[in-house]
């Protein structure tokens, strides 16, 4: 029978000026199991933790019942103790007659008597503690970021800066994300391809960074410090190591007329294609749904253009497995589709764009060349409007309820540029509430309002409709309490963000949550915003929810600090207390499987020993390195198989015995 | 049938007694206070176990201790990782040694530290509950409520209110005696 | 649907002559004429003894479970809603589909011999099945019966004609239609009670309990390979009951363990010697599955998920479960 040492806490008169703990003392002196029972001042002092080294030591302890304040106070203090004196940490159990007792009961002999209780429900379940060890395993030394936009770009940035190996898998044929799309950023109006290139090109020059663009993850498999991704590289038709960028297929290509989605659909470009200029890498890709070599077997032009001989029809998707020690989710967003917003005449007239097709408008190298112009008939606008929550904030069903963050921002400096380049173009913004929390944003607003004039409007539009040639919006203007109508040449929507639609197949690969509006869940809201459910699973920019460029680059740095916290550890300690299955039990059934948030458990065929007999049974392992120990697949095995160490079955219904006897 | 509903009625009397008893006060003020006896002068102390998770109800009821919030010494707080740990097995485990309640706490559904425990719970419990309450067991010995790490004070009136409401219901006989010893 | 026992001997022949299976699963001929077995067949003589009528109440998927894949390949007989457990199973990873050849025969509704004892009809050597009614033939002349006088309990809320899964079906479009209760209807009755009367109704139920564990070995989902109740490592284990609460305990619990996985196919009942109406509980389960969380029916298809392995965020809290009380 295992020896038992109860230590009961005065905590000076926290605990002893409530509970006798001399009675308790005496009380618990007759359980199975109990060779010792002491009581001290503090038990967490020195003096207290090297009594119980000594107890350990003097009556040979298996096992230590600490009466004191609650496990979330000094579980490790004693643990480490006992550990001290040789024993296995996890045969300390503690009776919380602090909290749970002392410092809520006012009678005496009521809280002595819930004390004895509590001591002996810890007594009885530590009667059935087992030595636990926790499982270590190593670190794979290099990180992924899914996603090469600027939150992917600066966190594998500062990643690699630590000395770690990087590489990044975006999607599209260049890294650079949204932000290469934007003209300006607020509220400083640099130019965002002047902050954003030279970072593009860190990236790419780094020799810690790879990167993987057109690329997407396939798989994953694994767990934190040893993560096993597929990577599969979609063929370019252009062969990297050949191709110097000149762009002379481009030139040369007949096929025109594919919608360019850096423009956001607003202009063509060829069929071979650089996305822009300053794309990173500087490697075109052939759209096949949109060459006629691909399409017709007729053309080849860009192959004859080709100095380089780097055309390569024949060119198959690569796929490559790669191991990484951290994932970090960059996945990004888009801005919803407003398809479903007919009043503002979105589908119906060109004139009416969305923010992020007016950033195009406005950009240098966007559809009209920097010109503002209405897209209908090519001539300079005289007034436009603009609509905030656009989709933000709605309880329409059609939208999304949440605050998109930047549009309130973004459409101050839209607005601002507009009235900077043309004075005499009225603007007016029609919104909601204004929200500018953030350095120098109401100040920036406010310039927008004041000094440039642009007319602030609160209030929503019911309607937007083509009348004459031009634009009429159809307004309340809620703080003079009229209605307002409005003549427009443009009309810009602030369309609410959501998440990259992408993100969900990669999000259940790894195991990781969205909310109810499709951004990753973080591990805790408050305290822990930059690590996602899963282990060593990060996340970083727009896919955890709406922030701007500041706030999504501060973010990159704090999933890189945590990703550099992982990755500097040479062997990752766990929590020994995981689930484990017994095989001579288990049915097989994969409940366990279906509700696992960590997806820890997998099946295997079996040789199993049942009854001194061999038989091939399918038994669920567990992966200890990654189950948490929440215990869902316990009460999901019928069997009982299924059991949590540290809080097994006969453990607890130990606990609940003592409490009823 | 081996017991007649007659003295099944009779056995629970004394248990309903105090509802109707004179000296009975409002709830909130039968807290610890010595007078809500019974005519024999011995007042009925229930026995309630409190399962809760370790993340939020568990700090949640350390809070309530540290901010020195009282609740009856009625209830006994068991520690688990989660309200997914909790089988169905250990409440009527409970009920089986002698319980007269049980409450099981978790983190609010969304707040799960295991991120869907919790979420599972709520279905267990709904559907353990409800068939309970089939069997004929009193739907108000077996609660779930959700409390967060943050709540203390309203993890102490919440098992204030838990004691009171079984106080009311009396001892849980039914459980014990399925089988008619008579 | 005696009628197609030539047809089911024919394809059971064939089958293990061609060496496609290595045994059958149907039901052999008893002592009386009401009293067919579950049992294997591995040679074509044996066949002979092959039965079908309308005592095959007994659900053959359970039986699936204990042939090891090792004996090969078996042919089995399954009713239409034997199939639901069939699936559950598979979706369990109990049974391998490919293990098996599955034949959905037609049926007519079961029968139960109690309810003919009840009618004063004693002495039964023959029963004919013809149609709307039995004759039968017994030692004081023949009787006649109106089948749906005579259906099991579970025969009359039936699953439909139906076959979820099979490779071949003989007699699948001869089965006869049943007028279908509510199977909810007693659980709502119980429901509109009192705590004391549901109580004393159910004390009065269980408390006949002689543990004899013929609901568990019977149940298609109780396929555990050692029950809890039996595990010594459990804590939970029982030779003799220590404590009169424990039949109630293990019902319960089995009613929460094959919740979400019983199909409802009402073995549990039909093998109580006790008569205990434990498929209330199970029906119980159902409902309030249905209700809380929707349309669900367990072995409906072997790749749904369990109820009780899902949820949604906005599920109804579990102190709100009496506020949907009759509601469907």
């Amino acid at each position: 029978m295992l020896k038992i040492g109860v230590f009961v806490c005065w905590c000076g008169s926290n605990i002893a000026g409530t509970v006798d703990v001399k009675a308790v003392v005496e009380a618990v002196k007759a359980e199975p199991g109990v060779v010792f029972s002491t009581d001290y001042q503090y038990m967490c002092s020195e003096g207290g933790q090297s009594a119980i080294r000594q107890a350990i030591k003097e009556y040979e302890l298996g096992g230590v019942v600490i009466c004191a304040c609650s496990p979330r106070m000094h579980e490790t203090t004693f643990r480490k103790a006992a550990e001290a004196a040789g024993l296995n940490p996890y045969m300390v159990e503690i009776a919380n007659i602090r909290e749970h007792c002392s410092w809520i009961h006012k009678d005496k002999e009521e809280a002595t008597e819930k004390a004895v209780v509590l001591c002996r429900a810890a007594i009885a379940k530590l009667n059935l503690n087992k030595p636990l060890f926790p499982g270590e395993s190593g670190v794979v030394k290099r990180a992924l970021v899914i996603g090469g936009g600027i939150a992917g770009i600066q966190t594998a940035l500062d990643i690699a800066d630590a000395g770690y190996e990087v590489d990044i898998v975006e999607k599209s044929p260049t890294i650079g994300g949204r932000m290469a799309q934007l003209d300006k950023t607020f509220p400083t109006l640099d130019c965002a391809a002047c902050i954003l290139t030279p970072k593009m090109v860190e990236a790419a020059a780094h020799e810690k960074i790879r990167l993987f663009t057109y690329s997407e993850v396939e798989e994953v498999s694994g767990y934190v410090g040893s993560f096993r991704v597929k990577i599969r590289q979609k063929a370019r038709s252009v062969n990297r190591e050949l191709c110097n960028g000149c762009g002379e297929c481009i030139v040369k290509c007949p096929s025109k007329t594919a919608s360019n989605a850096f423009d956001e659909g607003l202009s063509k470009r060829s069929a071979i294609y650089i996305p822009f200029a300053q794309a990173v890498p500087n490697l075109p890709v052939i759209d096949r749904e949109a060459c006629l070599r691909f399409q017709t077997g007729k053309c080849g032009l860009c192959e004859i253009a080709c100095s380089a001989k780097a055309i390569d029809y024949e060119q198959e998707d690569e796929t490559i497995t790669e191991e990484y020690g951290a994932i970090v989710l960059a996945t990004g967003y888009r801005p919803m589709s407003l398809d479903r917003y007919d009043e503002f005449q979105y589908s119906q007239s060109p004139d009416v764009l969305t923010s992020l097709e007016f950033e195009r408008i406005l950009n240098a190298s966007g559809p009209t060349g920097g010109s503002l112009l209405r897209l209908s008939n090519g001539e300079k606008p005289k007034s436009i409007v603009f609509i905030q929550c656009v989709g933000s904030r709605s309880d329409d069903g059609c939208g999304k309820s949440y605050c998109s963050k930047i549009c309130c921002m973004y459409t101050a400096k839209q607005a601002m540029l507009v009235k900077d380049k043309y004075p005499d173009i009225d603007v007016t913004v029609f919104y909601i509430d204004v929200r500018t929390p953030g350095k120098n944003f109401d100040e920036f607003y406010r310039r927008a309002a004041e000094a440039y004039g642009v007319r602030y409007v609160k209030g929503m539009v019911g309607k937007v409709a083509e009348w004459k040639g031009r634009l009429q919006v159809q307004a309340v203007d809620l703080l003079e309490d009229k209605q307002l109508l409005i003549d427009a040449d443009m009309v810009v929507l602030a369309a609410a963000i959501e998440p990259d639609p992408g993100a969900r197949k990669i999000g259940a690969m790894l195991a990781v949550n969205m909310d109810q509006n499709d951004f990753f869940t973080e591990a805790h809201p408050k305290l822990r915003p930059v690590e996602s459910p899963t282990a060593g699973v990060f996340l970083s920019g727009m896919c955890q929810g709406p922030k701007d460029i500041p706030e999504t680059v501060a973010q990159a740095g704090a999933a890189a600090v945590k990703v550099l916290g992982l990755l500097s550890k040479d062997k990752l300690v766990g929590n020994p207390c995981v689930a484990i299955s017994d095989e001579t039990l288990c049915n097989g059934c994969s409940s366990c499987e279906a509700l696992c948030p960590y997806d820890a458990i997998t099946f295997e065929e079996k040789q199993v020993m049942v009854q001194g007999r061999r038989e091939t049974r399918r038994v669920a392992m567990v992966n200890e390195t990654m189950c948490q120990g929440c215990g869902a697949c316990t009460v999901a095995c019928p069997s009982g198989a299924m059991d949590l160490k540290g809080f097994t079955n006969r453990q607890i219904m130990a606990e609940v015995d003592a409490i009823c006897r | 049938m081996p017991m007649s509903t007659e003295s099944q009625v009779q056995a629970n009397a004394p248990a309903k007694a105090p509802t109707n008893a004179p000296a009975n006060a409002p709830a909130n003020t039968l807290i610890n206070t010595p007078g809500n006896e019974e005519k024999d002068g011995k007042a009925f102390r229930p026995l309630i176990v409190s399962f809760c998770c370790n993340w939020c109800s568990y700090a949640g009821a350390d809070l309530a201790g540290s901010s020195r919030l009282t609740y009856p010494a009625d209830v006994k707080i068991i520690r688990v990782p989660c309200s997914c740990r909790i089988n169905p097995l250990f409440i009527l485990r409970a009920f089986q040694r002698g319980a007269d309640g049980v409450i099981v706490n978790g983190c609010h559904p969304g707040d799960c530290h295991y991120s869907t425990g919790n979420f599972y719970t709520r279905r267990r419990m709904a559907l353990l509950f409800s068939m309970l309450d089939f069997l004929g067991i009193e739907k108000e010995r077996t609660r779930v409520e959700w409390v967060s790490a943050a709540e203390g004070a309203r993890f102490a009136s919440v098992m204030r209110e838990f004691v009171e409401q079984i106080r009311r219901l009396g001892e849980n006989k039914k459980l014990g005696d399925i089988r008619c010893k008579e | 649907m005696q009628r197609i026992i030539g047809k089911m001997r024919e394809k059971a022949k064939e089958l293990l002559e061609a060496g496609t299976v290595d045994a059958v699963l149907g039901w052999k001929k008893g002592d009386f004429a009401y009293d067919p077995t579950p049992a294997f067949f591995y040679s074509t003589d044996e066949l002979d003894m092959l039965a079908y009528d309308g005592f095959c109440g007994s659900n053959l998927s359970k039986y699936l479970v204990e042939y090891g894949k090792e004996k090969g390949k078996v042919l089995v007989f399954l009713k239409p809603c034997d199939t639901y457990s069939l699936n559950q199973l598979v979706s369990e990873h109990r049974v391998d589909r490919e293990n098996v050849y599955v034949v959905g025969v037609g049926c007519d509704g079961m029968l139960d011999v109690q309810k003919l004892r009840d009618k004063g009809i004693a002495g039964i050597e023959e029963i004919e099945e013809a149609g709307e009614d039995l004759r039968i033939h017994t030692l004081y002349g023949l009787k006649t019966c109106p089948r749906d006088e005579a259906l099991l309990k579970k025969c009359q809320s039936c699953k439909g004609k139906e076959h979820k899964l099979f490779d071949d079906r003989i007699g699948a479009e001869e089965s006869r239609d049943i007028a279908n209760e509510d199977r909810f209807a007693e659980v709502a009755e119980l429901e509109k009670m009192s705590p004391e009367e549901r109580f004393a109704f159910w004390r009065a139920a269980l408390s006949s309990c002689i543990r004899c564990n013929a609901c568990r070995e019977a149940c298609p989902v109780c396929s555990c390979h050692t029950c809890i109740f039996d595990n010594a490592r459990s804590g939970v284990d029982a030779k003799a009951n220590a404590s009169e609460f424990e039949e109630n305990l293990f019902h319960i619990i089995r009613a929460f363990h094959v919740a979400g996985r019983c199909s409802d196919c009402g073995e549990c009942s039909r093998v109580c010697p006790q008569a205990i109406p434990l498929h209330l509980l199970n029906r119980k389960m159902i409902k309030d599955i249905q209700s809380f969380y929707g349309a669900f029916q367990a072995g409906d298809s072997a790749d749904q998920c369990s109820p009780l392995l899902s949820y949604s965020p906005d599920d109804i809290e579990p102190d709100a479960f009496d506020r949907w009380k009759g509601v469907m």
